[in-house]
């Protein structure tokens, strides 16, 4: 067969296994490039051919997520995970180790084309860093004699199959179980309890629950629940989030991981609430290795009639679930982001409202909840609502999971009740030395030593879970560069505000912390992120200014020292904007160069 | 029933029907809010964040906002005008916007906007990015970089022509408006001066061959009265015929 | 005893000289001018050497190193500094320049052009050295404000400088400002 016959072929079977649905699109490319290990021009037109899309949306779409390449990729594509508890861990020195060894630059693919070696946004395993992926699987607890096995395995060209299994483990660190994960959960007793006591009852029991959304924008569970039940719609839609990109938090990859079968029953729950017959988890890319053992659950749930027609023999109880796998976009954590990529589309947020709850996954009302959040409800259905309430603050009850990392002696999960101060969290993860602590991730808050005795809950310091812990040996700017970092790259592009002034930001943070900012940057700083925190279209961009903002407030000393005395500095460096002409020309003359003492650099009136 | 149905907007009441948003609102009422991506003509998009007023306290995108009875709006205030330049700033930093040597000087939305917030400078670092322009085609030029990715000339493409010519490809910082071909240029589509798409760019970044520079200064759309008197290019230029370029 | 006179200092940076044309403009009303400023550094006034001023008014953006000395210098000797026209504020025309590498501007120019004797890229010492890219005032040093126009107007300039000198607020009328 020639070989744009077997190109044809290949992908007309992988389409055909997802039933030639453009709403699979992310899946079918993901697919393919698994099998070609990259998106050639070629490829796509014919993904669209088979699909009758056109060519110009398929395109769009492998060009928005970080994991499809449109460009050819080594056949062992490793990405570091660059999180900035990577980075505390060594990250950066073992990333340019390995690149080194293979004979590779970082971000480039070896000569031969068999390995690419770059970075990716923090990949979930901050308690077991410093992380990467290999072809999309996770590697933990990298150390150079680690990384000097992985190149003899790739300079031999062994199968990933073949790897070390123990390269690939993936633990759960569970520190400390509270009703959540401490509590025996039967399975199907969630389904009995909705089958025995009606819909109505369980709402019920959800709104004196109070449970909250744990991704953490902190939505009452039961209103969204209730307003998609008694929305209009042919069919309506359960979508578990679990795309859980915000840097520094882990916990929903431990409940997939350990608690699968509590989040998918919390979803049936959700379904027979609901009136919805279909489902779906939106797992994170980073997450594929969770994929086999994901679908295991599900088709044990099947055999068991837990899933499926007539769940429970109970006639007309039908449900499934269906595993979408992102592909590296932190935006699609944002729920209609999130729904626009299980459409099979790139993931730009959309104008809200209308809300999911009333036009969701096909414009058809959709509840989108955290994996936590179905977990909890799962046990509220079986223990009832004044069991949960009974934990946490007036306005905050039951508990949260918390994924801690950095500077501590335990990372992992940690289960509390609502309103456990962040000193008692620090003195049981051993971080003794603590200078302040990244809240609920970069888009969260930064918190100085002066804060620990606040709660944390709704009403004070509200989280999705990512406790990334300084001590005092790190510079809190590192962080705040990382992350500002982190919001150019995840920055969706769709917004002025965002689009631009995440690189903005990232400038103006990158000319200080390299001791070439004034105050002014400072103030410039300051003025931009008031702009992006009203202006920005979603949740990504009204919050990517925070660590800046947060550090200039929390940590003023942090920046301080960095300054020039000066009243103002360029924008870029002088001298090295010479450099091209000095080649070019040859020249070395006093004249060829901008030094600075030579300048009347910052002599202001 | 609808007759009833009012917001304020600036002390003003603003009357309003079902399904109106605030700007189409206080459009019909003959109330100028900024905007770019915002076309009458199309569903709103939301992207370029000019038309942002403040909704009972809160900042919102006027074109996105469902206008509701009692709604106390914010147009013209000293905030919303810094976060509006801002705004249009960054635009203006964003790409390569040489005003002089550009044929939509004038009867430009983009600048025209950008006077209206007292935008005197682009303020912020410019990222000079590096774009190609495309003149393939026969009778329309490119210039990508004046192109600030409000999708009007997608959405017209897609929606009126029916020809789906236009498409934004990239993620953040990286994202680009592309043409529908292998080539990726307009001469290779069927792409015509009658489109609809070719009506709408508030810039210049889809020009007209073989015109350009017609019409004095001084004499030009915006020349002598803001775009708040004026209205927006693709409107005006649609009740004169057509003609982009009055 | 009349007040004493505002010291002004001029220079075009990588610019054409059309704003300092539009100064000239002013015609008249030059005469007016004359009355309350000094010129100090100025094309106009062939004076070399600048003094400590009150006033700078910079057209152009800055393409090499001699434009970053001259900037620097009025920056630290005039207390108020105002970027004047396109280059000045956004690198203009002579800012297109940054869609290329610098190697291929200076290849065209002096090794590829047409009718060239003996090409070759200049190296001369006396000759500024190139940036890589053009740039506008406000990436280099601290500007005060800001007169768009391409050039500004010179009665865009008139009302400007009339407010500047009379500490009003700067409030050009409408039909004032334009970016070309």
């Amino acid at each position: 067969m020639a070989e744009s016959d077997i190109l044809t072929q290949t992908i007309h079977e992988i389409v055909q296994r997802h039933g030639g649905a453009p709403t699979r699109l992310l899946q079918i490319l993901r697919d393919v490039q698994d099998r070609l290990t990259w998106l050639s021009p070629e490829t796509m037109d014919r993904v669209a051919e088979e699909l009758d899309l056109s060519p110009i949306k398929v395109r769009g779409v492998a060009e928005f997520y970080s994991f499809l390449y449109t460009a050819p990729r080594g056949s062992y594509d490793v990405l570091f995970s660059d999180n900035i508890t990577d980075r505390m861990l060594g990250n950066r020195e073992l990333l340019h180790y390995l690149c080194d060894r293979l004979g590779v630059h970082v971000g480039e693919t070896r000569a031969d084309g068999r390995v690419t070696v770059g970075t990716t946004s923090c990949t979930g395993m901050c308690d077991q860093g410093p992380a990467a992926l290999v072809n999309g699987h996770a590697l933990t607890r990298l150390d150079k004699p680690r990384l000097d096995r992985i190149v003899e395995l790739v300079n031999r060209q062994t199968p990933l199959t073949e790897w070390p299994r123990e390269f690939f483990e993936v633990a759960s660190n569970i520190r400390r179980a509270d009703i959540l994960l401490g509590r025996h959960f039967a399975d199907g007793a969630a389904l009995r309890a909705v089958l025995k006591r009606r819909p109505e009852a369980i709402l019920e029991e959800m709104v004196k629950s109070g449970l909250r959304g744990q991704g953490g924008a902190g939505f009452k569970s039961a209103a969204k629940w209730i307003s998609c039940r008694n929305a209009p719609g042919e069919e309506k839609y359960v979508v578990c989030n679990a795309d859980e990109g915000e840097p520094g938090t882990f916990k929903d990859r431990v409940l997939m991981q350990d608690f699968a079968d509590l989040v998918f029953e919390g979803m049936t729950l959700c379904g027979r609430v609901i009136g919805a017959r279909q489902g779906f988890v939106y797992l994170r890319g980073e997450y594929r290795y969770l994929l086999p053992s994901l679908q295991a659950h599900l088709q044990r749930r099947r055999e068991v009639g837990l899933l499926g027609s007539d769940i429970l023999g109970e006639p007309g109880f039908d449900f499934d679930i269906d595993i979408h796998l992102g592909a590296g976009a932190y935006v699609c954590g944002e729920e209609s982001a999130l729904i626009e990529s299980l459409e099979g589309k790139h993931g730009v947020p959309r104008i809200r409202p209308p809300f999911p709850t009333t036009h969701g996954y096909l414009n058809q009302p959709t509840v989108v909840n955290n994996v936590e959040t179905f977990a909890a409800a799962a046990k509220i259905a079986v223990e009832g609502g004044a069991w949960f309430a009974s934990r946490g603050t007036a306005e905050s009850k039951g508990t949260k999971l918390l994924s801690l990392s950095g500077d501590c002696e335990r990372p992992g999960i940690y289960e509390y009740p609502f309103g456990v101060t962040v000193r008692r969290v620090l003195e049981d993860c051993g971080a003794r030395d603590a200078q302040g602590i990244q809240m609920a991730g970069p888009a969260g808050h930064m918190i100085s030593a002066r804060q620990f005795d606040r709660r944390i809950c709704f009403e004070d310091l509200a989280t999705g879970g990512s406790f990334m812990v300084f001590s005092h040996r790190r510079d809190i700017l590192d962080g705040v560069r990382n992350f500002a970092h982190f919001f150019v790259h995840e920055s969706c592009g769709f917004c002025t505000p965002c689009r631009v002034g995440t690189s903005l930001l990232r400038d103006l943070v990158t000319k200080v912390h390299t001791g070439h900012g004034t105050r002014y940057d400072l103030e410039e700083m300051r003025k931009l992120g008031r702009i992006m925190q009203v202006a920005c279209h979603c949740g990504l961009g009204q919050t990517a200014p925070n660590p800046v903002l947060d550090s200039l407030d929390q940590f003023p000393e942090a920046w301080e020292r960095r300054l020039r005395s000066t009243a103002f500095e360029p924008a870029f460096d002088l001298d090295a904007a010479l450099e091209q002409a000095r080649q070019l020309t040859g020249r070395s003359d006093p004249d060829a160069y901008l030094r600075e003492e030579e300048l009347m650099l910052g002599a202001m009136p | 029933m609808s007759e009833d149905q009012s917001f304020m907007l600036d002390g003003r009441r603003v009357p309003f029907q079902d399904g109106q948003t605030v700007m189409t609102a206080a459009l019909a009422a003959g109330i100028y809010i900024p905007h770019l991506c915002f076309n009458p003509e199309f569903a709103p998009h939301g992207s370029c964040r000019v038309c942002l007023v403040k909704v009972n306290g809160r900042v919102q995108a006027a074109c996105a906002t469902p206008a509701a009875s009692g709604q106390i709006v914010q147009n013209e205030t000293g905030e919303l005008r810094e976060i509006r330049r801002g705004i249009l700033q960054m635009l203006f930093v964003e790409g390569n916007h040489v005003c002089p040597a550009c044929e939509k000087s004038g009867a430009c939305q983009l600048q025209a906007v950008a006077y209206y917030v007292g935008m005197l400078a682009p303020h912020y670092t410019h990222f000079y990015p590096r774009r190609p322009v495309d003149a393939s085609h026969p009778e329309a030029v490119i210039d990508f970089n004046r192109c600030i990715l409000c999708e009007l000339c997608v959405r017209a493409s897609r929606d009126v022509d029916g020809k789906n010519i236009f498409a934004v490809q990239g993620r953040g910082i990286q994202a680009h408006l592309v043409v529908n071909t292998t080539s990726g240029k307009l001469g290779a589509t069927d792409f015509s001066l009658a489109d609809k798409a070719a009506q709408v760019c508030p810039t210049g970044a889809i020009l007209t061959k073989h015109r350009g520079y017609e019409i004095p200064i001084g004499q030009r759309l915006y020349d002598r009265k803001p775009i708040s008197v004026v209205g927006d290019v693709a409107t005006v230029a649609e009740s004169k015929g057509g003609r982009r370029h009055e | 005893m009349s007040e004493p006179k505002v010291k002004i200092a001029t220079c075009s940076l990588a610019g054409c000289f059309g704003c300092h044309m539009s100064l000239l403009d002013l015609d008249e009303r030059l005469f007016d001018l004359a009355e309350r400023v000094e010129l100090d550094r100025s094309p106009l006034t062939d004076i070399k050497e600048l003094s400590d001023c009150d006033l700078g008014l910079i057209e152009g953006g800055v393409c090499n190193a001699e434009n970053v000395h001259v900037l620097m210098e009025f920056r630290a000797r005039c207390k108020i500094l105002v970027a004047i026209g396109a280059c000045a504020l956004n690198g203009g025309v002579p800012a297109m320049r940054n869609q290329f590498d610098l190697k291929d501007c200076l290849e065209e120019s002096y090794l590829r052009g047409i009718g060239l004797v003996n090409p070759q890229i200049p190296n001369d010492p006396e000759i500024p050295l190139l940036l890589d890219q053009v740039h506008p005032l406000h990436e280099v040093v601290k500007i005060d404000y800001f007169l768009p126009g391409c050039p500004p107007s010179a009665d865009a300039i008139w009302t400007f400088v009339n407010q500047l000198l009379s500490d009003q607020p700067l409030a050009l009328p409408y039909t004032q400002i334009h970016y070309d």
